[in-house]
C-alpha cells in the first residue's frame, strides 16, 4: 500500500487529475529537488526555472485557455500547489502569487484589454507579477492600509506608501498595488504598476532564515503616477484583494500538505534504512508513533482539501471553508516536518534533508496570507457570529 | 510524414511485485507508467515530426487502461489514439507484432521502445518489422532522417555500430537517445479531446505462454569477513576455495 | 536436430556464439552450427563443438547485416528441418532473433536463463519485471527460436571437436540489404562489455570521483578478463558512460563474480546483478544494503582495500 494515499484518495481523482499531478511531481523530482537544497542555502530563487515552470502551464492554471492558461480544475490546481511545495515552499511561493494573486485579480477585477495584455504573457512566465497589500506597519490588519492613490484631473493616479514582504517583488515587470483612493478601506482599489516606472523601488529582504529560496521584498512608491488604464475598473474595497487572498489561501492548503507529504516520506525511508542498536530505528516504537501520527494527519488533510477543490469546482465553497483548511494543513505540516526532522537525528539539520528547510519555510507559511491566529478568529466568528478582531 | 509511436503500460520500476495464483502479479498498489523506452520513441516521434511535419498516431495494445497510456502520448502532442483491445495483456510477441502489423500500414515510420520493462523481451521492433517487411533499426542512441534517409547509432558490446536505412522503416528507441518532454498541464486538457479509436486487436497464433511466474530464489545471506586491507587474504582464500572463481 | 547461431564479429567468433552451442545442447545432441562473416571466417569453425558448422561467407557479412543473416538462418531452419534455432541474446542477438522467429512464426523466447524439454514442448525460464520475478514459458509447435541470455550458458569451447564444415550460399544478394552497418566504432581498444565478461567489478559514489576509477579499473585488470562497471549515481554524475551502467535501467548482467566498491546497494543497482553466482562487497558503511546480498562483505576504505586486493588477486593468478 502507498503510505502517501493510505485511504487511496487516487482513485477519487480524475484521469487528467492524475496526469497533473504525476506531470508536475516528475517536474519536481527532475528539475527542483537537484538544486533547491543549494538555492535555499544560497538564498536564491531559481529564476531559471520560470520558462520551464510557465512552459509547463503552472501559473494561473486554472484561468481560462482563451487566455493562454491551461483551463484546469481547482482539484488539479491544488494538486500542483502540493507538487510544487514537496519540492520547496518558496517555488510553491512563486507559483501562488504569480497565479493567484497577480493573474487571478487581473482576470476578476481587469478589463478585457488588460487580461489581453498580460494574462498570455503571465501564463509563459515572460512577464512576472507581484501583488503589494501588506504594508510595513499592516500585515494582519489590511483596511488599515496607508498607500494611496491620489486621482488626478486627467484621471490618471499617483501613488505613494510602501509595501513589505512582497514575493517576487524585485523580479516582477507589474506589481498589483492595492492603494486607497479616499480614506477607508470601501475605497482601496487595485491598480497595475509597472516596475520600471518612475518613483517605484524594490528591495530584497535580507537576513531571511525562512523562505530563502525566494524573493521577498520591500517595496516603496514615491509620487509613482500611472495612467487610468492602469486602474483595475472592477476592484473595490478591502474584499477586491481578500478574494485573491482566499485564491491563495487555498492553494496554501494543498501546498502545506505537499510540505509534510515530503517530510513524512523522508522520515519513513530513513527509519527503515537507519540502523541503531542492531536494527533500523523505524522499528522503535517512538519512531513508530511519531509516523503514525504523521500519517493520520495527512490522511485527514487529503481528504480535507480534496472535498474544499470539489466544493470550489461547484461554485459553493466559502472563504471560511479556506480558512479552515489553510490553518489546519498548515499547522499540522508544521508539526509534521519537526517531528521529521527529529527522527532524522543530527543527519536532520543537514541541507541535503529537506525536512529541516520545509521546517523552516513553514514557518513563513504559517504566518502569511493570514497568520494561524487570524484564521483561528475567522472560525471563531463563523461559529459564534461575533467578532473578536477589536 | 505519417509517424505512428507504439507505447505500452507497464508497472512502475519501483513497485515491490508480489504474485497473485500462478501467472500474474498481483496489481492492487501497483502503479503503472508508460514504459521508459517507448518515452524515447514519443519524444523522437514528435522531434521528426517539428522537423518534416506530418502526424502523429499513439497505438497501445492491451485492455481499456490502455488508453490511459495513449492519452499520455497524446499528452506530450501526439495527434490521435488507437487503442487495440485485448483482454489482458498477451505474452507472446509474435502474437502482438501481427495485431500492431495488421493497423500499421502505410507509415512512413514507426517508432518503439526497444524493450518493455515488464517483460524485457526487447523483441517487438524487429518483429514488427519482418511481419511489415521493412527495414528495422533497433535500440538506437542517435537518430537522423533527412527525407527518406535515415542513420542510426546503436550500442553494440564494446564499441558502437552506425547504420544507414531507407524510409519506410521500423525504428527501436534506447535510452540516451533524447530526453523526453514532460506531458504539459495544457497538452493534458488537449489530449482528452484528441480523437482516440478503439478496436479489437487481431492477434496472432499463441506459441508461448507463461506457465508459472515465481520470485527469484533468495540469495543466501551475505556475510561480512572482515574490515579493512587486513581481510584480503581471507577474501582471495574463499574466492578459491569456496566460490571457486579465482 | 538444433542450429545454434555462432556470432561473429569480423572473422572472430564471439564469446556468445560458444554460449549459443551449451545452450542448443539442452534439447539435444544433434547440435549444429551456422556462422556467417567475411572470407576467412570458416577456419574459425572448428572450434565450434558441434557435429556440422554451416558457413557462410560473402564481403556483404564483414559488418552485422541484419537481412540477409535473417534471411539465410530462417531459411536453412525450415530447409533443414531444425527443431529450434539458438541465439544468445546479446546486442546483435536481439535484433536479429525477433527476425528470424517472425519469418518463421515460430514459438520465441529471448533472454532465457534456462532450457528443458519432455519431448513436446519446450520449457524455458525468464526474468522478468527487472529481474524481480521468474517467468517459466512453454514453448508450443515447431520450430522454436531460443535466445540465451549472456552468460547465463558457460561457452563450450572445444580443441578437439571437429565438426564438418559446409560451405553455404547466402539467400538473394547480401549487398542488397536495405539496413547497412557503415561503420563499427569501438573505443580505443576492445574493452570488455559488461554483460559479456565473466567478472564485473564495478564502482560507485563512494570512490569520492571519476579520477579514483582508476582503482577500479586496475582490480578488474588484476583479474585478467573482467570488465568495468558503475552504478546509476555515477553514469549520471557523468564520471562513467552509459554503456557501463549495472541496473534496471542499464544492463543486467550474470557474471561469474561481481565485486561492487563503494556502491550501497539500491534496489535498482541490485536488479541488475542479483543473479551473479558470487557477489563481492567493499564498502565503508557496514549498514549498506549491499552487505545484505554480498556472499563476501569488507567493511572500510575503498581507497585502502582495493589497492591491497588487486594486489592479492594478482599474485594470487600468478602463483595459482
Amino acid at each position: 500500500m502507498d503510505n502517501l494515499d493510505f485511504y487511496a484518495v487516487d482513485s477519487s481523482l480524475s484521469e487528467e487529475e492524475r496526469a497533473v499531478r504525476d506531470s508536475v511531481r516528475r517536474f519536481v523530482d527532475e528539475r527542483v529537488l537537484p538544486i533547491i537544497g543549494h538555492c535555499y542555502v544560497e538564498g536564491r530563487f531559481p529564476k531559471e526555472l520560470i520558462p520551464e515552470m510557465g512552459a509547463m502551464g503552472l501559473f494561473g492554471a486554472n484561468l481560462p485557455e482563451e487566455y493562454g492558461c491551461a483551463g484546469l480544475n481547482n482539484v488539479a490546481y491544488g494538486l500542483i500547489m502540493q507538487e510544487l511545495e514537496r519540492g520547496d515552499s518558496g517555488v510553491r511561493s512563486f507559483a501562488s502569487v504569480q497565479g493567484a494573486l497577480v493573474m487571478y485579480p487581473i482576470y476578476a477585477f481587469g478589463s478585457e484589454e488588460q487580461k489581453r495584455r498580460y494574462l498570455p504573457q503571465m501564463a509563459t512566465g515572460q512577464t512576472i507579477g507581484c501583488f503589494g497589500l501588506t504594508e510595513p506597519d499592516f500585515g494582519s490588519n489590511p483596511a488599515g492600509m496607508i498607500t494611496t492613490a491620489k486621482e488626478q484631473g486627467d484621471g490618471s493616479f499617483v501613488l505613494n506608501g510602501a509595501k513589505m514582504w512582497i514575493t517576487n517583488g524585485s523580479t516582477a515587470h507589474v506589481a498589483i498595488i492595492w492603494a486607497k483612493t479616499g480614506t477607508d478601506q470601501d475605497s482601496i482599489r487595485g491598480f497595475l504598476v509597472p516596475t520600471d516606472t518612475r518613483g517605484f523601488t524594490a528591495k530584497d529582504q535580507k537576513g531571511k532564515l525562512s523562505l530563502r529560496a525566494s524573493d521577498t521584498s520591500e517595496i516603496v512608491l514615491q509620487d509613482v503616477c500611472i495612467p487610468k488604464g492602469n486602474l483595475l475598473p472592477k476592484s473595490g474595497g478591502l474584499k477586491s484583494p481578500l478574494m485573491c487572498l482566499t485564491q491563495a489561501r487555498y492553494g496554501i492548503s494543498w501546498g502545506a500538505l505537499g510540505a509534510a507529504m515530503a517530510c513524512f516520506e523522508e522520515a519513513t525511508s530513513y527509519a527503515k534504512q537507519r540502523v541503531m542498536f542492531d536494527r533500523p530505528i523505524g522499528g522503535f516504537q517512538l519512531q513508530q508513533q511519531r509516523l503514525a501520527e504523521m500519517l493520520t494527519e495527512i490522511v485527514k488533510a487529503q481528504l480535507l482539501v480534496l472535498h474544499l477543490g470539489r466544493l470550489k469546482d461547484a461554485g459553493t465553497y466559502t472563504p471560511q471553508q479556506v480558512s479552515l483548511a489553510k490553518r489546519n494543513n498548515v499547522n499540522m505540516a508544521t508539526d509534521i516536518a519537526r517531528e521529521a526532522r527529529r527522527l532524522l537525528g543530527a543527519n536532520g539539520i543537514l541541507a541535503e534533508y529537506a525536512s529541516m528547510r520545509h521546517m523552516e519555510n513553514l514557518e513563513s507559511v504559517y504566518t502569511y496570507e493570514g497568520t494561524h491566529d487570524v484564521h483561528t478568529l475567522i472560525l471563531g466568528q463563523a461559529i459564534t457570529g461575533l467578532n473578536a478582531f477589536n | 510524414m505519417k509517424i505512428a509511436v507504439c507505447i505500452k503500460r507497464v508497472p512502475d520500476t519501483e513497485t515491490r511485485i508480489k504474485i497473485a495464483g500462478t501467472t500474474k502479479i498481483d496489481e492492487t498498489g501497483v502503479k503503472f507508467i508508460p514504459n521508459p523506452y517507448d518515452e524515447f520513441a514519443v519524444e523522437a516521434a514528435l522531434q521528426l515530426k517539428q522537423k518534416a511535419g506530418g502526424e502523429i498516431v499513439a497505438v497501445s495494445l492491451g485492455p481499456d487502461s490502455a488508453q490511459e497510456t495513449i492519452r499520455t502520448a497524446l499528452a506530450m502532442g501526439a495527434d490521435r489514439g488507437l487503442h487495440l483491445k485485448t483482454d489482458g495483456q498477451p505474452y507472446d510477441t509474435l502474437a502482438v507484432a501481427h495485431a500492431l502489423a495488421a493497423e500499421l500500414k502505410g507509415y512512413d515510420v514507426i517508432l518503439l521502445g526497444k524493450m518493455a520493462i515488464d517483460d524485457y523481451n526487447h523483441a517487438m521492433g524487429p518483429a514488427l518489422a519482418e511481419l511489415l517487411n521493412l527495414p528495422c533499426v533497433s535500440a538506437v542512441t542517435a537518430l537522423t532522417i533527412d527525407g527518406t534517409k535515415g542513420t542510426a547509432e546503436r550500442e553494440v558490446e564494446g564499441g558502437v555500430e552506425v547504420l544507414s536505412f531507407p524510409l519506410p522503416a521500423v525504428i527501436t528507441t534506447d535510452k540516451g537517445l533524447n530526453k523526453p518532454r514532460l506531458p504539459t498541464l495544457p497538452g493534458i486538457m488537449a489530449a482528452k479531446k484528441k480523437p482516440m479509436e478503439s478496436k479489437p486487436a487481431a492477434l496472432g497464433a499463441t506459441h508461448v505462454t507463461v506457465r508459472s511466474l515465481a520470485l527469484p530464489p533468495e540469495r543466501p545471506a551475505g556475510r561480512i569477513i572482515g574490515e579493512g586491507a587486513a581481510a584480503v587474504p581471507e577474501l582471495i582464500r574463499l574466492l578459491q576455495t569456496e566460490a571457486k572463481v579465482l | 536436430m538444433i542450429l545454434a547461431f555462432a556470432e561473429s564479429r569480423g572473422t572472430a567468433l564471439r564469446k556468445a556464439a560458444f554460449e549459443a552451442v551449451t545452450a542448443a545442447r539442452e534439447l539435444g545432441d544433434d547440435v549444429h552450427a551456422i556462422v556467417v562473416g567475411p572470407s576467412g571466417i570458416a577456419a574459425q569453425a572448428s572450434q565450434l563443438d558441434t557435429s556440422r558448422v554451416l558457413v557462410a561467407e560473402h564481403a556483404a557479412f564483414t559488418q552485422y547485416n541484419p537481412e540477409a543473416t535473417a534471411a539465410l538462418v530462417a531459411e536453412r531452419v525450415k530447409t533443414g528441418g531444425y527443431r529450434a534455432v539458438f541465439f544468445v541474446s546479446t546486442a546483435q542477438g536481439r535484433d536479429l532473433a525477433p527476425r528470424v522467429a517472425a519469418k518463421l512464426g515460430a514459438a520465441f523466447a529471448p533472454d532465457v536463463t534456462s532450457v528443458a524439454t519432455n519431448g513436446e514442448e519446450i520449457v524455458v525460464t525468464h526474468p522478468v519485471y527487472s529481474g524481480k520475478a521468474i517467468a517459466t514459458l512453454v514453448l508450443t509447435g515447431a520450430p522454436a527460436v531460443i535466445a540465451a541470455r549472456p552468460s547465463s550458458f558457460p561457452p563450450a569451447r572445444t580443441d578437439s571437436a571437429s565438426p564438418s564444415v559446409e560451405a553455404i550460399a547466402p539467400v538473394g544478394d547480401p549487398s542488397a540489404s536495405r539496413v547497412v552497418v557503415t561503420e563499427l566504432r569501438t573505443g580505443g581498444g576492445a574493452k570488455l562489455d559488461v554483460s559479456e565478461a565473466a567478472i564485473v567489478v564495478s564502482g560507485g559514489r563512494g570512490l569520492k570521483g571519476p579520477e579514483h576509477f582508476t582503482l577500479v579499473e586496475d582490480l578488474a585488470a588484476s583479474f585478467g578478463n573482467a570488465a568495468v562497471g558503475a552504478s546509476r549515481a555515477v553514469v549520471d554524475a557523468g564520471w562513467r558512460p552509459h554503456s557501463d551502467q549495472v541496473g534496471q535501467t542499464g544492463k543486467v548482467v550474470s557474471p561469474d563474480l561481481y565485486v561492487a566498491v563503494g556502491i550501497s546497494g539500491a534496489i535498482q543497482h541490485l536488479a541488475g546483478m542479483r543473479t551473479a553466482k558470487t557477489i563481492v562487497a567493499i564498502n565503508r558503511d557496514k549498514d549498506a544494503p549491499i552487505f545484505k546480498i554480498a556472499d563476501y562483505g569488507i567493511v572500510g576504505d575503498a581507497f585502502e582495500i582495493v589497492p591491497a586486493l588487486a594486489a592479492a588477486v594478482r599474485e594470487a593468478r600468478r602463483s595459482g
